[in-house]
Parts: structure tokens; sequence; C-alpha cells
């Protein structure tokens, strides 16, 4: 793996960017996906976010409940695409395409990063759809830019962050069985052992300890401190920043480890 | 044709129990067409495998283009195409970006880009469809796609898994055509494997048969049949060296890519 680090980190980001170039490619042949990808969110703050709003059960503070689950969709949304990303390199394997890749010079922490990043900029389509319907719910979003440049880094931070979790999982269990079951096993644990939906305060202790590791924990603080027009950070928008940057160049650097395992 | 390209000091691959490539030393020259035959099993797609370091052998040694697998991976795969046998080209791109991406990753210059994806293209006859989706292709032209991304780098040794599996006599012929236009032009050795005895007959200089993962029999297909006494065929020779139908093996999962495969490009 230390090899691959030699190579002069232009040409790494270099191939990273080829790499996520030609997955975002397919999505122009078939853009399908990022309409489905609207669906799943949508029903979240129209069904889920309107009967809860009304039936004041959540105490989310000076915040509208509507208001304080809105980014925690986005970031739920986000998590849930992401996290079965992986299907694809197990599909990729059971053709030869992952191995022509392997056989090829291209760093393999490229390789790995490449994909991430395209799942990222899939996950914009979603970033729409929160802020169009937050905007129909009256949502007090934040429009300045600076704000605004925030959430789009952070969403494809995210996803680049549960996709390459994701791509870590399938170079361990490689069926597209055993994939799946794991997929639903991890989503629901990360979904609401987060501050998603409700806030840690109502947790119970042991629960909140549980949020405090889990990432989406902090990509929901992020989003919400840059969505909203007047909300706080719980940890520090600098700390939410470093744990998804660590999150991620740990799950790169194991993912370009492991993804050799795919070939065999 | 006397520079060795690609040589074998026993290599060796072990899967738990199972000793898939046994000590296997070989050495393949510059320019020469090389095939390596066996039943299911015998051990060829595992040694193909290492050769273009997708994965590491238990023991042994193999330098390709005169770098070694083990020390010098990146190099190797500088200096190498790899066709496997389960198809490789990405169906939800046209054949054009299936080039392009392998022309980016393999750091053609760019201004030589276009024209060598043109070339490419022209020698394997899919200019006409270089913007076609490649999931509409047929199988022939999906193998001739995947040799074309393959070569485009102008490797000095081409590995290729059962590149006819599945192709109908036409399209097979056709492969070969333009295989065989590659090592004319560009002298490129072709290193592949095959079920197909009559294919070894008529295009390899050389075969190995492999049986349990060692090299059974290795010569010119004439010097293979001569050594059997006269009047023998290369089927005799296969069955004489690769054991009979009941040896067979071969796992679930290379018995179910190779019919997958067929499938796909059938």
């Amino acid at each position: 793996m230390i090899a691959n680090f030699i190579l002069p980190l232009t040409g790494f980001l270099e191939k990273t960017f080829v790499i996520t170039e030609f997955e975002v490619r397919k999505l122009r042949h078939d853009f399908t996906e990022l309409i489905t990808r609207a669906l799943q969110p949508a029903l979240w703050l129209l069904i889920f976010g309107q009967v809860f709003s009304r039936s004041g059960a959540m105490h989310t503070g000076t915040i509208p409940y509507l208001d304080f689950i809105a980014p925690g969709i986005l970031a739920q949304s986000v998590l849930f695409v992401a996290i079965f990303y992986g299907i694809n390199v197990i599909w990729e394997r059971d053709l030869g395409i992952v191995q022509k890749f392997l056989a090829s010079p291209t760093p393999r922490a490229a390789l790995v990063l490449g994909k991430g990043f395209s799942a990222g900029i899939r996950s914009l389509s979603q970033t729409l759809i929160v802020y169009g319907l937050s905007l129909v719910l009256g949502v007090k979003l934040n429009w300045s830019p600076l704000a605004l440049l925030n959430v789009l880094v952070i969403v494809v931070l995210a996803a680049t962050l549960f996709s390459t979790f994701s791509l870590v999982i399938a170079c361990i269990v490689k069926t597209r069985e055993r994939f799946m079951g794991v997929g639903q096993v991890l989503t629901m644990p990360l979904f609401f052992a987060s501050n998603a939906i409700y806030p840690t305060a109502i947790m119970p202790g042991w629960l909140q300890t549980i949020s405090h590791l889990n990432p989406l924990t902090y990509v929901v603080d992020a989003l919400r401190t840059c969505m909203l027009s007047g909300s706080a950070s719980t940890f520090g928008l600098s700390h939410d920043y470093a744990v998804m940057l660590l999150t991620t160049t740990i799950l790169v650097f194991t993912g370009a480890r492991l993804y050799p395992r795919l070939a065999t | 044709m006397s520079d060795i390209v690609l040589d074998t000091e026993a290599l060796t691959r072990r899967f738990r129990t199972i000793t898939a490539v046994d000590a296997l030393t070989l050495s393949v020259y510059a320019g020469e067409v090389f095939g390596l035959l066996g039943s299911n099993g015998a051990g060829k797609t595992t040694t193909i495998k290492m050769l273009t370091t997708l994965l590491q052998p238990s023991s042994g040694e193999a330098h390709v283009a005169g770098f070694s697998i083990t020390n010098e991976a990146v190099d190797v795969r500088r200096s190498i195409g790899y066709v496997p046998q389960a198809v490789s080209v990405d169906g939800s791109l046209t054949a054009y970006e299936n080039l392009l991406i392998f022309a980016k990753l393999y750091d053609l210059p760019r201004r030589e880009q276009q024209a060598r994806i043109q070339e490419a293209l022209e020698f394997m006859n899919l200019t006409a469809d270089a913007g076609r989706l490649v999931s509409e292709f047929s199988g022939g032209m999906v193998r001739r796609l995947e040799i074309a991304q393959s070569t485009l780098h102008r490797p000095k040794v081409l590995f290729l898994d059962e590149p006819t599996v599945g192709l109908d006599p036409i399209a097979r012929d056709t492969v070969w055509e333009h295989l065989i236009d590659l090592r004319t032009n560009f002298g490129t050795t072709l290193f592949f494997t095959t079920h197909y005895l009559e294919e070894a007959e008529s295009h390899c200089d050389r075969i190995a048969i492999m049986h349990r993962g060692k090299v059974a029999a290795l010569g010119t297909c004439k010097e293979l049949e001569a050594s059997l006494g006269s009047g023998h065929t290369l089927n005799d020779v296969f069955s004489h060296y690769a054991g009979t139908a009941l040896d067979s093996g071969g796992s679930f999962r290379d018995v179910a890519v190779e019919r997958t495969t067929a499938q796909r490009l059938g």
C-alpha cells in the first residue's frame, strides 16, 4: 500500500478524477436513478415530518420540528443511498471489470476514492429535492453563498464517507446476498443512533454514547448548522469536518488495502 | 524470437489445502503466441491471475517484461494488457468512453489519446459503433472492444483468459484475426488460456498443458503429437496429459463465471 502513495499526489488525484468522471458519465446515459433517489426524502419530510411536527412530541428547542429534521432527512437520504453503493463493485466483480482495473497501473486508493466522489456527486440531486421541499414547507433556510457551499461540500463528503464504508464491506463479504444482509443490518442503527430525527438529549445515556461515535451525527450537525438560519452547532463546525475527513481518510486507506481481494 | 518476455520459477499458489498452481516453471519468448491448456481446475486462471499481479504467489517468482510480479507489480501492470474471461467493458458507457478511460488511466499523452483511440477502433472494426452503448453490442464486438481497450497502451504481453468462450465460430475467427494482427504489427506476445484444442492448433507457436497445477507437457503442437508416437492428434495428446474427464474439476464459481460469460456474449 505504501508504494501506492509514493506516486506524486497530483497523479493520484488525476486518476481519482478519471474514475469519478466515468462514473458520472454513466448517469448521462441513464438518469432514472437520480429521480428514484428523490422519492425517499420526499416521503420522510412530507409524511413523517408533518405528523411528528403536529404531534408536538419532539422537543427541539427554539427550532420548529420540520426545520430540525430537514437537514436530518438530507443526511439520512445520503446515507441510505450511499450505504448500498458497494453492490456496484460486487456487480463489477462478477463481470470482469474490477479485475481489469486492478491489472492497470491505477493506484488502488484512486479507484476507491474516485468511486466515493462519484457517489458524492450523485447525492447532489437529493440536496436539490430537500431544498425544494423545505422551501415549500416553510423551513427557514440560510441562503448565504458560504452556507450553501458548505452544504454542498458536506453532502459530497458524507456520501464519499458512507459509500467508501459500503465498498469496504463489499470487499469483505464479496457476494450480493451477504452484502444486502449486512447493508440492511447497518442502515437502521446508523440512522436511529444519530441526531437525524430527534435531539440526542432525549436519548438514554448508552445510546448517546453510541451516537457520539456515529459519523452520521456529525454530518447532521454540520448540515443543521449550515442549512438553517440561526441554528448553533452542537460540536462546532470544524470538529464536524475533522471527524468526517478523518473517517473518510481511514476508510479510503482500508478500502485501498482490501480492494484487491475482489480480484481473487 | 530469442528474447524471453515472461518466465516463472517454481511459481506456486495454495488455497488452504489445495495447491492450485504447483511449482510452475516455464518461459515465453517475445512475440510468441503461447497457449495454456488444461481441464477446468487445472490452474490456468490462477496462473494468469498471478502473472497479471491480481494474486500474490504463495512461493516462487515470475518476471514479466523484465519486472518481478512480487516486487515490481506496478511496472508489470504498465507493461501488460489483460482480457479477463468475464465481460470486462462497461455496458453503461459507450465504446469510445470505455477506451477513453483506459487511455487516461494508462497515462497516454493527451495529444495522442484521440489518435490512439481512433486507430484502435479502426483496427478492431468498431469505428462505426464508437458512440453506441456497449450494452447493445454483440458478443464478438464486446470481445474486440475488450482487446482494443487492453492494447491501447501497446503492452508487451497481452494476457487473455478464454478469449473466445461463448462466441460463435465466425466471431471467434474474427477475434483471432485481430489478435494475430496485433502480434504481426506490434510484436505483442499473446499468452492465453483456452479449452478449444483447434484454436491452440491453428494459432499457437507453443502450448503448455496443465494438469493439477503442474505443467504436464510443453512444446509445439507437432512436438507433442510426435511425443506419443506417430498418428496421434492433439486430442490424444490432451487426454494423455490432462487426464480423463472424471478428473476435470473447477470450483462452482469458476464454472458459474464461465457459463454466465458464455450467456452474456452469446
